[in-house]
């Protein structure tokens, strides 16, 4: 089985954002792989463990994803493709991205695409529903659960805490969503064998694509953090008094 | 400049989502003066399409078809398009619900457009509508707007404000027959869950139990809370990895990100991950044992005792509060 996941390098979930000359500022900032996208590498080396063929980790980004690609392959992927954009883009979005994805794999015999449901950065959740539309094939959003037996495809989809029991086929696009599995830490090994496993490097050049092919639908006008809060009030007292002060402060709410 | 926006209503359980309502504010600013059509999707939609008109509709489009009783992208998706061919509008308006998230990046693909999703402010100068939306789950926030071509937006739930409802306002409610072919996802049961109360991402008010729940009992008096206030339970990341409740309820950068007016944290001392999926919230209140406890750091009210001992008297205060306001 051809199986590829999408991945994205994001922010650490643990840092702090500060803004400098109107961007996100990453300086001293950890990066990891996107969460909900190391569910889909651990599905996607379960699914080959269980059914064969190969795994390939796919991002699109620069240099530094390297290092996250490469944690991947030590989680237990057969190899990655960087799709280096640094040089060429200044200014892209989600159709950018999944312009790119898609003409890398339009003539990949492709039988599972996995990605996260959405990134904890960007925040919009479109790269696998787009990149799946490109390649012509179907998809299903925020799998907790994924089956395969021969051609047929057994998932659980979360709705808004609800479950969908969906039967599909391959070849399917999926994404991830929390609940799908546990990722497994990369072990010594892993990581040893990771350095000899391949990474291919790509351009736009490389794809036959030219930087207007991939231009941005959307601008980003302005980057700002949400205003300070005022100190809030630690009410005092019995707790008796508190709870009757408290439901007062908040009739008006409720 | 006056456009036609097309905005998509969500039916649940045979009723309209409230994101439906705000969906039509939302169209309303973009088109600017111009025709704002409701589209209604599914088997049965019956006469829902009165409360689009009411809610500031100018016309409602309904697809009805038995292959649509279910959401699936390749369904909808045609009944969209179809709709979208044939109205040819200048902005589109889905809500950043489940639904919404898997079928709009379809629809923008097809019509090979940009979309701006999870919008929760739209601004107009000069006719041009520019989009905030949270980044970095809430950490930070960016202004959009979409460079040339159909203004396509998502927005998030409980965020634009409706218009007032005017039951007196009428309007054309339009029947669309399509034909839906090829659906290459079969959706074979729906076991429903956590939905049975108020939906998370639509609740007005949210009382959320981290590890200080310390149990699934633990949740019950959460949850009573939360009835009397009309609201719904969610949980931090803690209380889930410890078995305390489902998945489904989880509020942090992973799981839901919620902006309820009135956000009660029980137990919960407020990492980073979880703030970044509730601070937005217009009010936060905060219960905890732990005075140092960072989610005091957020909290406009702070109560420092056992939730065990506060939740339950909140209770009751509220439930008599409101027997007094209604007697």
């Amino acid at each position: 089985m051809n199986i590829f996941v999408i991945m994205k390098r994001t922010f650490d979930t643990e840092e702090r954002i500060s803004i400098s000359g109107g961007k996100i500022n990453e300086d001293g900032a950890e990066f990891i792989i996107n969460p909900y996208d190391e569910y889909a590498i651990e599905e996607a080396i379960q699914v080959r463990d269980e059914h064969g063929g190969e795994v390939t980790v796919l991002t699109v980004g620069g240099e530094d994803a390297e290092k996250q690609l490469r944690t991947a392959l030590a989680m237990g992927a057969d190899k990655a493709v960087l799709i280096n954009i640094e040089d060429d883009i200044e200014e892209c979005d989600q159709y950018t991205i999944s312009t790119i994805i898609g003409e890398y794999l339009k003539d990949k015999e492709v039988d599972l695409i996995l990605a996260g449901n959405v990134a904890i950065d960007g925040g919009s959740g479109q790269i696998g529903p787009r990149v799946a539309d490109i390649l012509g094939i179907s998809y299903v959003t925020t799998i907790t659960k994924l089956e395969i037996m021969g051609e047929k495809v057994l998932l659980t989809r979360d709705v808004e805490g609800d479950s969908e029991i969906i039967e599909t086929s391959l070849p399917l696009l999926v994404t991830a969503q929390q609940g799908l599995n546990d990722p497994r830490y990369p072990s010594l090994p892993g990581i040893m064998k990771a350095r000899k496993k391949p990474l291919e490097e790509l351009e736009l050049d490389d794809l036959d694509l030219e930087e207007e092919d991939v231009e941005a639908k959307t601008e980003t006008i302005e980057i700002f953090l949400p205003p300070a809060k005022d100190a809030g009030r630690i009410l005092e007292g019995e707790i008796e008094a508190q709870v009757k002060e408290l439901a007062g402060l908040l009739n008006k709410l409720v | 400049m006056a456009k036609k926006v097309l905005v998509l209503g969500e039916l649940r359980d045979g009723s309209l989502r409230n994101v439906s309502f705000e969906a039509i504010a939302a169209g309303k600013q973009i088109a600017n003066g111009g025709e704002v059509v409701a589209v209604l999707v599914g088997d049965n939609i019956g006469s829902l399409g009165k409360e689009m008109l009411q809610y500031g509709a100018d016309r409602v489009l309904n697809v009805e078809n038995e292959k649509l009783k279910h959401y699936t992208s390749d369904g909808y998706s045609q009944a969209l398009l179809s709709v979208i061919e044939q109205e040819n509008p200048k902005g589109i308006v889905f809500g950043h619900t489940a639904l919404g998230k898997d079928l709009s990046p379809k629809i923008a693909s097809k019509l090979n457009i940009g979309l701006i999703s999870d919008v929760t402010a739209i601004e107009v100068k000069e006719g041009e509508a520019v989009f905030t939306r949270p980044i970095f789950s809430g950490k930070a926030f960016e202004k959009k707007k979409i460079i040339e071509g159909i203004v396509f937006i998502t927005i998030r739930p409980n965020n634009i404000e409706s218009l007032s409802k005017d039951e007196n306002k009428t309007g054309e409610i339009q029947s669309v027959s399509i034909e839906i072919k090829d659906l290459r996802t079969i959706i074979k049961e729906v076991v429903k869950k956590a939905s049975e109360g108020v939906d998370l991402s639509e609740a007005k008010v949210i009382v959320a139990g981290g590890r200080g729940v310390k149990s699934a009992e633990g949740f019950e008096p959460l949850q009573e809370l939360a009835d009397v206030l009309g609201g719904a339970v969610g949980a931090s990341r803690g209380a889930c990895d410890a078995d305390y409740c489902d998945y489904s309820l989880q509020i942090g950068q992973t799981g839901k990100v919620v902006t309820p007016d009135l956000y009660i944290a029980c137990g919960i001392s407020g990492a980073i991950q979880h703030l970044a999926g509730m601070s937005n919230s217009k009010v936060i209140v905060a219960i905890n044992k732990d005075p140092e406890a960072n989610i005091f750091n957020v909290a406009d009210y702070g109560i420092v005792g056992d939730l065990f001992e506060v939740v339950p008297l909140l209770t009751e205060e509220f439930r008599r509060m409101k027997v007094g306001s209604s007697s």
